[in-house]
């Protein structure tokens, strides 16, 4: 594995002007953001924000209408070896006919490029990335025998094994149980702890400021972007989402309160 | 046409393996891919094609023949792709709608054909069921090519085409051009398709595909796996349909031959370890023995607990009235139940053994765990958790009813008073 990658001065992530669309239907307006390098960054908007689309547009998966996205200065084409990608669990058929272990394993395939195949010290990194996450001993199930919490940790594993800088994740607290949630969490912080930078599609708007140092309030257009502290606030949730939820602007009120017990390492 | 056994049928036999072999690993990717309906919709859009080129060059030489099928079918795959495009059409019904009009167009000008002079002699009606018999040297020759095409495809390319079979985002994340590797995968699909229609008819060509591909995904969980047990299946079921057919003098080929790995199919749904119907159908079978055994135990224990003397035995006619059960089948459980050893017949009434009695209190304090918990923890009302008990009484491992038993701080009776049996030290010798 690569040590400490090199530094560079550009934003993590870079997105100018970027519109979005399906077919005739915009998702993403004249989006304009930068990530900086080494946070915990979250994604936050309601249903249908074009949070995913965000994540699939900075990652070349759907194409822009305009605009342009720079990861760490240069397009994502050469930049995808730093770039680990954790899509929706539900996005995959889990009775695909496959063991946790090759799903891991496919994490190293950008590595080993065309025509080689994963050898002993391939698996033994995948073990090691499963091992990780805390479900080495699962390493030879089928992957429709694991729950939803497990499946997840299996598609962090994978991108774990990729050992890559930045982390692009799709609502990787989505359907687990508590225990997996603590689990990833400190996951997460310990990537943010060695530099690396994660940028996670979050549904949660009660645990945002608790787990994430830095959010990006989205709507299809960009609403604000910044460090929790100043950008989580009451005034920018009511505009992401739209003022209709007042029992959304109690929790903003809620959060602002519990402000201080921001994250412990 | 009659099949003679001879070196020409040895021709054939390897023909119709060669085709069960491709077909089933290439069925394999479009059976996860959810391809399926449309290997089925381009072998039917197919037959246009075949009747067309036969018009235009007068051929009866499968080469043109099979060009023909080749662009009707991309042709139809084509149409499917613009009808989703521009109309609110789903796939599955524009599958539906190209198929059946283009197999349609293919019978008028098939029974046209047939009608005109010398139409009876074209051998285009064997596309229509397949006809293996029909098979030269040359074809099998044309189906070895295609098959090495293939198994080399899919061996060079196999971690490739698994990523983007399971994860196309991902695989398109790393930076595989997932479109070529799609293109390439269906373009294969097609192939195997139009190279089939001779020996297997473009009715049932489909059931080369997906068929040894369901079969083999009922017997491992590995994609390497799967791969290689539905050409097994593929390659074994051509052969055999094939001598079958030959033997029979005039069924046609693709129909045995699909018959074939139908049979296969079968064998594997019911028989399958984890996926089978049988070892499912058993382990419930067992399932609820178990669960008439423990219930029998529980009711002799609950008159002990009542008489507070578990040493008088229970009449039958008491525990046929606690669940409204049969003599009969309450004997034939007392006797299961007497050869393990946990009752003994006195009489005419049941009374438990002292292992007997050890049992039906781990399930009684699995029930009034279960019962304390869902007052306690979950704020069930205390009438209301009997019937979930029942259920769980069963079903909860010891490890998690000691958890429960912890959890609630080692209580002594459940919510309606009733004292909670403990293991006592001698418990786990008697298991």
């Amino acid at each position: 594995m690569p040590g400490e990658p090199p530094r560079t001065d550009a934003p993590a992530i870079e997105v100018h002007d970027l519109t979005v669309a399906y077919r005739t239907k915009p998702v993403l307006w004249d989006i304009d953001v930068a990530l900086p390098e080494g946070r915990l960054i979250a994604i936050v908007g309601p249903n249908g924000a074009g949070k995913s689309t965000l994540l699939k547009a900075i990652l070349g998966l759907v194409p822009a209408v305009t605009g342009w996205v720079k990861v760490f200065g240069e397009p994502y084409e050469k930049r995808r070896s730093w770039v680990g990608y954790v899509p929706q669990r539900e996005s995959v058929d889990w009775d695909f006919p496959t063991t946790a272990l090759d799903v891991v394993t496919m994490g190293l395939y950008g590595r080993l490029g065309w025509f080689r195949r994963p050898n002993a010290t391939h698996r033994d990194l995948a073990r090691a990335a499963l091992d990780q996450v805390g479900v080495a001993d699962l390493a030879d199930r089928q992957i429709s025998q694991l729950s939803g919490g497990q499946q997840q940790r299996v598609f962090l594993a994978r991108a774990l094994a990729q050992d890559a800088r930045l982390y692009l994740m799709d609502e990787p607290f989505a359907g687990i149980d508590v225990t997996t949630e603590r689990a990833v969490l400190g996951l997460l912080q310990g990537l943010r702890d060695r530099g690396r930078t994660v940028v996670a599609v979050h549904h949660d708007l009660q645990t945002v400021a608790d787990y994430f140092d830095h959010v990006v309030l989205l709507n299809m257009h960009l609403v604000d972007s910044g460090p929790v502290e100043t950008t989580f606030t009451k005034d920018n949730l009511t505009r992401t989402y739209g003022g209709r939820l007042t029992a959304l602007s109690n929790a903003a009120e809620a959060l602002l309160e519990r402000r201080p017990s921001r994250p412990k390492g | 046409m009659p099949i003679d056994f001879d070196a020409t049928l040895w021709i054939i036999v390897a023909g119709a393996t060669m085709l069960g072999v491709i077909g089933g690993v290439i069925g394999c990717f479009a059976l996860l891919r959810r391809q399926s309906l449309l290997g089925d919709s381009l072998a039917h859009a197919a037959l246009p094609g075949v009747c067309i080129a036969f018009v235009v060059t007068g051929s009866k030489s499968p080469v043109p023949l099979l060009a023909g099928a080749l662009v009707a079918g991309v042709l139809g795959s084509l149409l499917i792709l613009a009808v989703v495009r521009t109309t609110r059409v789903k796939e599955d019904g524009a599958m539906g709608i190209v198929l059946s009009t283009f197999f349609g167009v293919g019978i008028v000008l098939l029974t046209w054909i047939q009608n005109r002079p010398g139409g009876n002699q074209s051998g285009l009606r064997h596309f229509l069921f397949g006809q293996a018999a029909a098979l030269l040297a040359e074809d099998v020759v044309r189906m070895a090519i295609l098959g090495v095409l293939v198994l080399a495809a899919v061996v060079v390319f196999y971690k490739e085409f698994q990523l983007i079979t399971f994860d196309r985002d991902y695989a398109a994340s790393i930076g595989l051009p997932v479109r070529t590797l799609e293109i390439g995968l269906t373009t294969l699909l097609v192939l195997v398709v139009v190279v089939g229609l001779q020996t297997v008819g473009v009715v049932l060509i489909i059931a080369t595909l997906i068929t040894p591909a369901v079969a083999a995904r009922q017997w491992t969980n590995r994609l390497a796996w799967m791969l290689v047990l539905a050409a097994v299946i593929g390659g074994g079921s051509g052969a055999i349909g094939v001598l079958a057919s030959a033997a029979s003098q005039g069924i046609p080929t693709g129909p045995t031959i699909v018959l074939c790995s139908t049979a296969l199919l079968g064998a594997s749904l019911l028989f399958a370890p984890n996926r089978g119907i049988v070892q499912a159908w058993y382990g419930d079978r067992r399932l609820r023995r178990r669960i008439r055994h423990e219930n029998l135990l529980k009711d002799i224990y609950s008159f002990g607990e009542r008489r507070a003397d578990f040493a008088r035995p229970v009449s039958w006619p008491e525990l046929m009235g606690l669940r409204g059960q049969g003599r009969h089948a309450l004997g034939r459980r007392a006797r299961d139940l007497r050869r393990r050893a946990l009752v003994e017949l006195d009489g005419d009434a049941l009374r438990l053994t002292a292992a007997g009695r050890r049992a039906a209190e781990r399930v009684v304090r699995k029930h009034r765990l279960w019962e304390l918990y869902l007052t306690r923890r979950v704020d069930v009302a205390s009438d209301h958790v009997h019937r979930d008990a029942e259920a769980m009484e069963h079903v909860l491992s010891d490890e998690a009813t000691e958890r429960i038993d912890a959890l609630l701080g080692h209580p002594s009776t459940d919510p309606h008073g009733r004292p909670i049996p403990r293991p006592n030290a001698g418990d786990e010798a008697a298991r």
